[in-house]
């Protein structure tokens, strides 16, 4: 397959093609990722999320851009909030990253989530299997951590950063948002400004908290994304993550789990479109009018149309 | 219906940004994918974020009178590139008189200063409905 083998090649158009074809559901993008599948397993995963304003796609640019002083190739996905209204978005991260904007070792491409039913988690994904068999050495991965779909995104990556901003009540937010459970690593950025100690203790003991019940240290890094403060820290600290999870057994364990749990998200996105399309077939609109109408209980239609998919 | 991919750019030195934020702001309220790549952009930056958003149209905004030399060069690029099916449309500062030749160099069309956003938006529709 030609669009494959260009891509394999390292033609840039090619993996941009096929990132498109592949975020559009096209016919073709299932035997295009079956055959980029076996090219894939090489590349870090990274992944980079917190509360919008945190300061993430700063940072992307600039962890980027440390690992491009050690020769590393880069590929970046930065997902971005479609609006629901409209189903427009505004893909604005890659602004942030206009240091790496010429160089051609790193490819940024930006994608909106696309609503509940755009399997972004899924795209996502698939984008980053792309860039990993395109040769891509690290792949990071950025989210706005506000929905259940960026959360599930986050857990496509092999190291979770998550970002943290002093002053702005994410001390409860870390906690709401479930955070801390795919925090691999905290960020506090804009370490320079007012509150950034509150912060640093209300972390520190839900660090305690999480270790005492049984996770891991999570180590907290200081950041000041637009001087570069604490970047190569934090580089250093993704790479030991990683390199630990990899001696430990760690990394297999969650790829391998990663596998099982995209195999559920995609059935379960196709069986959230059929159950759409079945609940407007003829079959069923006297039912599902009864329904809206309120003549049939919600419990007795839904027993009656999973007894026709599923039994 | 897939998204349409607009990457607007503000190629060269020109630092008025409020117009291609207004077309920005109301292009996502048209239901389109919009890559704002931001102020002071080179002609080799706008290419290349065209090419890795594989984007389906670029807006290219310029209110400082280097259209003539900027616009056509984008368009000589991305077909370079490999980018042939890509609309590329302009706005800003642009005299009436310049329209023609941009038209020959591959702009598929020029909205001046005053024109409703309504109409850029009813451009590119009609441009992919077929497609």
């Amino acid at each position: 397959m030609e669009l494959v083998e260009k891509l394999l090649a390292g033609d840039r158009l090619a993996l941009s093609r096929a990132i498109t074809i592949v975020e559009n559901e096209r016919v073709d993008a299932e035997s295009i990722m079956q055959a980029v599948y076996p090219h894939c397993g090489k590349a870090i995963v990274i992944g980079i999320t917190g509360s919008p304003g945190a300061g993430k796609s700063t940072l992307v640019d600039k962890i980027a851009l440390e690992y491009r002083k050690q020769g590393k190739t880069i590929g970046i996905i930065a997902v971005d909030p479609t609006s629901p209204f409209t189903g427009g978005a505004i893909l604005g991260d890659r602004l942030r990253m206009s240091s790496l904007s010429t160089d051609k070792a790193v490819f940024i491409r930006s994608m909106g989530t696309r609503g509940s039913l755009g399997g972004v988690s899924i795209k996502t994904a698939d984008a980053i299997k792309l860039m990993d068999a395109f040769g891509k050495d690290i792949i990071i991965v950025e989210t706005v951590g506000v929905g259940q779909s960026e959360t599930e995104i986050m857990k496509h990556a092999d190291v979770t950063a998550v970002v943290c901003v002093p002053g702005m009540g994410d001390d409860i937010q870390a906690i709401k948002a479930g955070i801390m459970e795919i925090a691999d690593i905290l960020v506090v950025n804009k370490a320079d400004r007012e509150g950034v100690d509150k912060l640093m203790r209300e972390l520190q003991m839900l660090v305690e908290l999480n270790h005492s019940l049984g996770g891991r240290i999570i180590p907290i890094c200081k950041t000041v994304a637009t001087t570069d403060a604490g970047v190569a820290e934090l580089n250093l600290m993704i790479d030991g993550f990683f390199a630990e999870s990899r001696q430990s057994g760690e990394l297999a364990l969650r790829r391998s789990r990663r596998r099982r749990q995209e195999l559920v998200e995609r059935i379960r996105d196709y069986a959230a479109k059929r159950v759409q399309a079945i609940i407007a077939t003829e079959a069923l609109a006297e039912t599902v009018k009864a329904l809206e109408a309120g003549t049939r209980d919600i419990y007795s239609v839904q027993q009656e149309i999973e007894e026709r998919l599923f039994k | 219906m897939e998204n349409i991919r607009v990457l607007v750019a503000k190629p060269g030195l020109d630092g008025h940004d409020r117009g291609a934020k207004i077309i920005a702001r109301s292009f996502r309220d048209a239901g389109f994918e919009v890559i704002y790549t931001g102020l002071r952009q080179t002609p080799e930056e706008i290419v290349e974020a065209a090419l890795q958003e594989d984007a389906n149209v670029v807006a290219l905004s310029l209110l400082s009178g280097a259209h003539n030399t900027l616009f056509p060069k984008i368009v000589k690029m991305l077909h370079a590139a490999g980018m042939n099916d890509v609309l590329v449309i302009g706005g800003g500062v642009i005299p009436e008189e310049d329209i023609p030749g941009l038209k020959a160099a591959g702009v598929a069309a020029i909205f001046t200063p005053g024109t409703p956003t309504a109409e850029p938006i009813a451009f590119i529709k009609n441009f992919f409905a077929d497609k």
